[in-house]
């Protein structure tokens, strides 16, 4: 037996297991013996043991039977939000506390049609609102690398399961940066697809025109497979775009030389984190040792990209949590006499503080007399921020960025300060807002330890660009030290 | 943007997104928020006379499908994940008198 096969890569895996070196069912022991060792961290939520080896021994057994899937026995975590046919899916939410799926997402049926399998749900922040995965109702997930820092959010419990060694990659949501924060935070590879690239059905709603479903895994390479599984038109989402998906693989194989590599000069500022702003640059320095050129370029409206943000994704999640009232799923507070009461003590009792908080701030921008001061400006708003993006892409193919201004937050830092953990997503939400892609690499660690992202954005359906960068980056040794 | 110069009432608002808040949550919730809203607040200093609105991550417009009858999920499973249920529907409190 291999040591530590929990902590291979997907492709590492999936050809140990072809060559029969190991089977899926020793390896999703080793992910579960590792997941008990580390229960402290808190990644999962739920998770079924007896489940995930009944799922490995049926892997185990289509392999003999000459079967081949690109995931064929590949233990993967799911975050919280994806529904897998037969699990809980709670959104880190008392209010669905109880509620089991009764169907697979697109891109769960995609995976498991390759033979992946699942082995929990990973623990969120509620509804994927908030950037820390301290405000799930199950409790914060703890950082691998620093126990007493926070894993990122709100895909901190996906995150915390690939760099931990308890999943061999896994899937998260990204509205506002959910999946490459988190990744940055913890030490391991995240990315968000265009919007379109991936079909959000079986996805429970945030704010629909901003989220992605996007993988996160121990190297750019395993990140491009499953994008390649999951990625395509769909007939049960009408906002996957019908664009052929290219061969991702092919994309890892570039070098830099001949890319242009945009510098948004908006995006190094007074105030980073100086190991943050020194590490990403020396990577950008890498990149250009690799035969990039390096172009500075400019993304003027990124000051309001947040206020931007904040107000568009506020106002769809009280339109889309608007469905969790106490009557077809999950919690119902005990006492009320009427509906209405029955609405309003249920969703005071079964959503926690931040989800309430992004309600009324997004009932009140859609409210009568504000509705034009607030959410019609925001979308106004989003067009300049995507012109911006539109224009820096005629300058380069992809853009380099810190993926955060700092490292990871101490657990507890910006609880009783949302505005604060708000300000944290700066880098990070412009990509949702403009509908590209972007893509957080390992570059290096603070003096404390604390892992530090080089975000990749590319062009609306430019996933090779920000994969070849990223693989590139990654071949040339990684993580600067 | 002189609709916007008053600050949020999150009792009121509250009471729009069917929320009952005690004094505490709601004292809590019109610090924080009223912060959060005086920080949105910055977009109403750029000039966006003639431009679209953006709605969405891609420009995507109507989206047809042939209209073809698919069967629905089963009533079992799907009523299990409710609170409480009378035979095959959802039971909720007397709406009418």
């Amino acid at each position: 037996m291999v040591p530590e096969i929990n902590k291979l890569t997907v492709r590492q895996a999936v050809d140990g297991i072809r060559a029969g070196a190991f089977s899926s069912v020793e390896l999703t022991r080793a992910v579960l013996a590792a997941t008990a060792k580390h229960a402290a961290l808190n990644a999962y939520i739920w998770l079924d043991a007896a489940d995930a080896l009944h799922q490995a021994g049926a892997a185990d057994a289509a392999r003999q039977a000459g079967q081949a899937g690109a995931l064929l026995g590949v233990p993967l975590a799911i975050k919280d939000v994806l529904n897998v046919a037969g699990q809980p899916c709670t959104c880190g939410s008392k209010i669905l506390k109880g509620y089991t799926s009764l169907y697979d997402a697109t891109a769960i049926a995609r995976l498991r049609a390759a033979g992946a399998i699942f082995v929990g749900r990973t623990n969120m922040d509620e509804f994927a609102m908030g950037s820390t995965t301290e405000n799930s109702a199950y409790g914060p997930t703890r950082n691998p690398a620093a126990p007493d820092h926070v894993a990122g959010g709100s895909s901190g419990g996906s995150a915390a399961a690939v760099a931990g060694g308890l999943a061999l990659a896994a899937l998260g949501s990204d509205t506002g940066g959910s999946v490459r924060q988190p990744a940055s935070f913890c030490g391991c590879v995240g990315l968000k697809p265009s919007y379109g690239r991936v079909s959000r059905y079986g996805l429970v709603s945030y704010a629909s025109s901003l989220d992605q479903i996007g993988p996160l895994a121990r190297t750019v390479s395993d990140a491009a497979l499953l994008l390649g599984v999951m990625a395509g038109r769909d007939a049960m989402d009408a906002t996957t775009l019908d664009k052929s998906v290219p061969d991702f693989a092919a994309a890892l194989q570039g070098d830099l030389r001949g890319m242009r590599l945009g510098m948004p000069r908006e995006y190094f500022v007074d105030g980073m984190n100086p190991e943050v702003a020194a590490a990403v640059k020396a990577a950008i320095a890498r990149c250009q040792e690799l035969g990039a050129e390096i172009v500075e370029v400019s993304l003027p409206h990124t000051k309001y990209a947040v206020a931007t943000y904040y107000i568009l994704a506020a106002a769809e999640a009280s339109a889309n949590l608007a469905r969790f009232d106490g009557v077809r799923y999950g919690f119902r507070a005990a006492a009320g006499d009427s509906p209405i009461e029955m609405y309003k003590k249920t969703r005071a009792e079964g959503f926690g503080s931040e989800v309430q908080r992004r309600i009324i701030l997004g009932t009140y921008v859609l409210s009568s007399g504000y509705y034009d001061a607030y959410y019609l400006r925001a979308q106004k708003v989003r067009t300049l921020i995507r012109r911006d993006f539109d224009a820096a892409f005629t300058q380069c193919d992809a853009l380099l960025t810190p993926v955060t201004p700092a490292p990871a937050y101490r657990l507890g830092e910006t609880m009783d300060d949302p505005l604060h953990m708000y300000l944290g997503d700066i880098f990070t939400v412009t990509a949702n807002l403009a509908g590209i892609c972007g893509l957080s690499v390992p570059c290096g660690r603070t003096r404390v330890g604390l892992p530090v992202g080089l975000q990749v954005l590319g062009p609306a359906f430019g996933e090779e660009k920000i994969i070849r960068v990223g693989a590139a980056f990654e071949r040339s040794g990684g993580a600067v030290p | 943007m002189a609709s916007a110069n008053q600050t949020i009432d999150v009792a009121y608002v509250a009471n729009l997104a069917r929320l009952e808040l005690n004094a505490a949550a709601c004292a809590q919730f019109q610090r924080q928020i009223a912060t959060i809203v005086e920080y949105v607040r910055q977009i109403g200093e750029l000039n966006l006379d003639g431009i679209e609105p953006t709605s969405h991550g891609q420009p995507v417009y109507n989206v047809y499908r042939e209209d073809v009858e698919r069967p629905s999920l089963p009533h079992d499973p799907v009523l299990a994940n409710a609170p409480t249920r009378l035979d095959d529907e959802f039971k909720v409190p007397r709406i009418v008198e």
